[in-house]
């Protein structure tokens, strides 16, 4: 299991404000749980128990089927990401290319476990599911940046190429 | 007056090699020496050699550059654009003859392929409906909308075409659709699976980021077919670019009439959304996918009731996979004869398959049904990199299984596969060299399906999570003869006992490596040893005393301090505190330290 990252849950008006307009844009619609959670993601980066609460109310629905449909899907996450997330592609193509060992060091050189995010909140690890890019195996994406062919000796320099910034 | 066009890749694969910076910096280029009036810029799909990418084609002469980077824009355009000159070493060169190739389809990777799902992919702009319409896009919907064909003659085209679900398990599409539309329901729905979750996948990405209005004609006729008025497509969050060009092209297609009410004035409606997964693998499982567009957790419930009868929202509903509607609208232009006369007896047409792994050629290719593996893999594929040699293709992903290289000449096609125990699976076609340890790569799949299981019912939940675990005994070296038995025995137990689809193929991986690479299970169990040395556990490095020099290199380099010896005499490791990290094999300078 992963550390539950404790931050304090804070918003600014701005995104009270959105999450309301989407609650709203989304009561009467069949199916909106999904949609509303991924765009509260989208607003606060992670769903916090205070979002939820205030969907589940929005949408007359209960808390726990909330709670519910957001652990279900790996997508949606509790913990906030650090301002860099470093995920590595852990499908088939990239796995048999080498990227369990591309895990592997980044966890070392980061001290972090997959899913966790570093006490200052700067890094945070992640693996996902084939992104698509085949032909780079293997692959890592931080943030939106992507680095492909990777040898194991690339990661401490890309991990340095952020956290050095 | 355009004079040439160059088309740019902007599939996911190349755009992840900076395409979109070549892009800019080109048409910053033109613009500066006034050519804006001649030469066009076309941002497009997947080409399909991915590996070469990024990937520029340029007309009239079809010219084929590859590799292609920011720098090298100036000279192609000074070079190709204002002076006629081919820039020679752009261009693709096979690999056993050296032979220079000027265009993509001449090249030995596009010979074999007949393209007919992936036909405008690379080709046209996909942001474009006019380009779609140029291809003769919507005319299957202005056919049999404007001769208003009843909707059993559209069925019977499809059913004659024998076209097969391309998601993974081949049902007849044709079937499909013949059963909704006989449920009588005011009310029915028409999805699209584009969840594709098959790690090392990426059929249908292509055909949504470099075709999205086929799948929107083809949903648009599978409606008409049935008697339904929406649609929805069901979309992995994973994959931005085709979420985007699918939006962009629903919203082209409403403002040109062929959404929404009354397409093309014959007071048939009909409108498509889109839904977006969350990253769960259970919802490519048909019932689950519907239970997620419902806004639940998305858990798969037992059959029947099906789909046709009651499927989302309680309505008869069909799902088709991206790949199956991107033949339809052909199919009905061309005729089912047409589609019918390509592939093999059960299976017709041509499937997509995302080749990946260990071969040269990385990327997406289209075959006619019955190609033989070793064509995909030596011909298409240009066979295996740094001389290694091929030991197994894995279909199917974790729902499927390995074809070893005793099959590798089998035709390939729906019954073939099931017979040796694999199966066509959505279209991953994942190579392995002799590096690979099948074990290994078993339990990979099962580390998927265990994380991926919803946990619904308990022989997937628990049965596979049992599995892994004997996996793991194997792999450490602590399985006995009887643990292989037993993990057979639970293999069955779970196909027969699981609720969905995902349990029930989740074992195949296990069954397919025990059947054809038994012997590597049992060097494992018995031997306590990994023979491609991938299982840590099972692993030692051995220092050769005779070629040892004591340089001291490897023990500076060991990060446990595991190595030790006095200068200009061998080296030995100590066993007890050696990680297996493989550093000091990697920095000898001799050759004196293997594996074992």
């Amino acid at each position: 299991m992963s550390k539950i990252c404790q931050v304090e849950f804070k918003e600014t008006a701005e995104q009270a404000k959105k999450l309301q307009e989407i609650i709203e844009n989304y009561k009467h619609v069949e199916g909106a749980a999904m949609p509303v959670l991924q765009q509260a993601q989208d607003i606060y980066g992670y769903l916090p128990e205070e979002v939820q609460k205030r969907i589940a109310e929005g949408l007359g629905v209960s808390e726990e089927f909330i709670y519910g449909v957001a652990t279900f899907y790996s997508q949606f996450t509790m913990n906030p990401r650090g301002q860099y997330n470093f995920s590595v592609c852990l499908g088939t193509a990239c796995y048999v290319k080498g990227s369990g060992d591309i895990m592997a060091k980044l966890k070392d050189t980061l001290k972090i476990n997959e899913g966790e995010c570093t006490p200052d909140g700067i890094a945070s690890i992640q693996a996902t599911r084939c992104i698509g890019c085949c032909g780079l195996a293997p692959v890592m994406v931080v943030n939106s940046d992507v680095y492909g062919k990777l040898t194991v000796d690339d990661v401490p320099k890309i991990v340095d190429k952020y956290l050095k910034k | 007056m355009i004079r040439a066009h160059i088309l740019v890749c902007g599939g996911t694969g190349c755009t992840s090699n900076k395409s979109l910076e070549i892009i800019e910096e080109l048409k910053k280029q033109i613009q500066e020496k006034g050519l804006s009036e001649e030469v066009q810029v076309v941002t497009t799909g997947c080409f399909g050699l991915c590996a070469k990418g990024p990937i520029m084609v340029i007309y009239p002469e079809g010219a084929f550059y590859h590799s292609v980077t920011k720098a090298d824009v100036s000279e192609i355009i000074d070079e190709h654009i204002i002076k006629g000159r081919i820039v020679k070493r752009l261009l693709h060169v096979e690999e056993d003859t050296k032979d220079v190739v000027l265009s993509l389809n001449e090249t030995e990777f596009l010979k074999k392929q007949v393209r007919v799902a992936l036909r405008n992919c690379g080709v046209i702009d996909p942001e474009n409906i006019d380009e779609y319409i140029g291809k003769d896009g919507y005319q299957a919907i202005g056919k049999i909308l404007t001769e208003k064909m009843a909707p059993q003659d559209v069925i019977k085209i499809i059913k004659d075409s024998g076209l097969r679900g391309r998601g993974g398990a081949g049902f007849p599409t044709g079937m499909k659709w013949d059963f909704a539309s006989r449920s009588v329901n005011d009310v029915k729905y028409v999805c699209c699976n584009a969840d594709e979750g098959d790690p090392g996948a990426f059929m249908d990405r292509s055909v949504l980021e470099g075709d999205p209005h086929v799948v929107i004609e083809a949903m648009t006729i599978a409606g008409y077919a049935i008697g339904a008025h929406q649609g929805y497509v069901y979309i992995r969050a994973e994959y931005p670019i085709a979420v985007k060009r699918l939006g962009i092209a629903i919203k082209q297609a409403r403002e040109y009439g062929l959404l929404g009410k009354n397409i093309m004035e014959s007071g048939f409606d009909f409108d498509i959304d889109i839904r977006l997964g969350s990253g769960a693998f259970v919802c490519g499982e048909e019932t689950a996918l519907m239970t997620s567009i419902e806004g639940f957790r998305g858990e798969p419930h037992p059959r029947p009731p099906f789909p046709a009868v009651k499927g989302l929202f309680q309505k008869p509903t069909i799902l088709n996979n991206v790949e199956t509607y991107a033949n339809i609208p052909q199919i009905i232009r061309n005729g089912a004869e047409w589609f019918n006369q390509m592939g093999t007896e059960k299976s017709k047409g041509t499937k997509v398959f995302a080749l990946g792994g260990n071969i040269v050629n990385t990327g997406l290719v289209e075959i006619p049904m019955g190609t033989t593996l070793r064509e995909v893999v030596y011909d298409i594929g240009g066979g295996i990199p740094n001389g290694r040699k091929f030991k197994a293709a894995q279909t199917g992903g974790p729902s499927g299984g390995c074809i070893p290289a005793e099959h590798i000449d089998i035709p390939i096609d729906y019954d073939n596969l099931i017979s040796i125990g694999s199966m066509m699976g959505s279209g991953g076609l994942i190579v392995m060299d002799d590096s690979k340890c099948m074990v290994d790569i078993a339990k990979f799949f099962l580390e998927f399906t265990v994380d991926e299981s919803c946990g619904k019912c308990t022989p997937c939940r628990i049965g596979i999570r049992r599995l892994l675990e004997m996996l793991t005994k194997v792999t450490d070296g602590t399985a006995t003869m009887e643990d292989l038995d037993k993990m057979e025995e639970l293999c069955y137990y779970i196909k027969d006992n699981s609720l969905c689809g995902l349990g029930q193929t989740a074992p195949n991986p296990v069954l397919s490596t025990l059947r054809y690479f038994r012997n590597e299970y049992e060097a494992h169990v018995k031997e306590k040893r990994c023979p491609a040395g991938v299982c840590k556990k099972l692993i030692s490095y051995v220092i050769d005393p005779e070629k040892c020099k004591g340089c001291t290199l490897c023990a500076r380099n060991c990060p446990a301090g595991a190595i030790s010896g006095e200068v200009r005499k061998p080296h030995v490791i100590d066993k007890s505190k050696c990680v297996k990290c493989g550093v000091c094999m990697d920095n000898c300078k001799f050759g004196a330290i293997s594996k074992k």
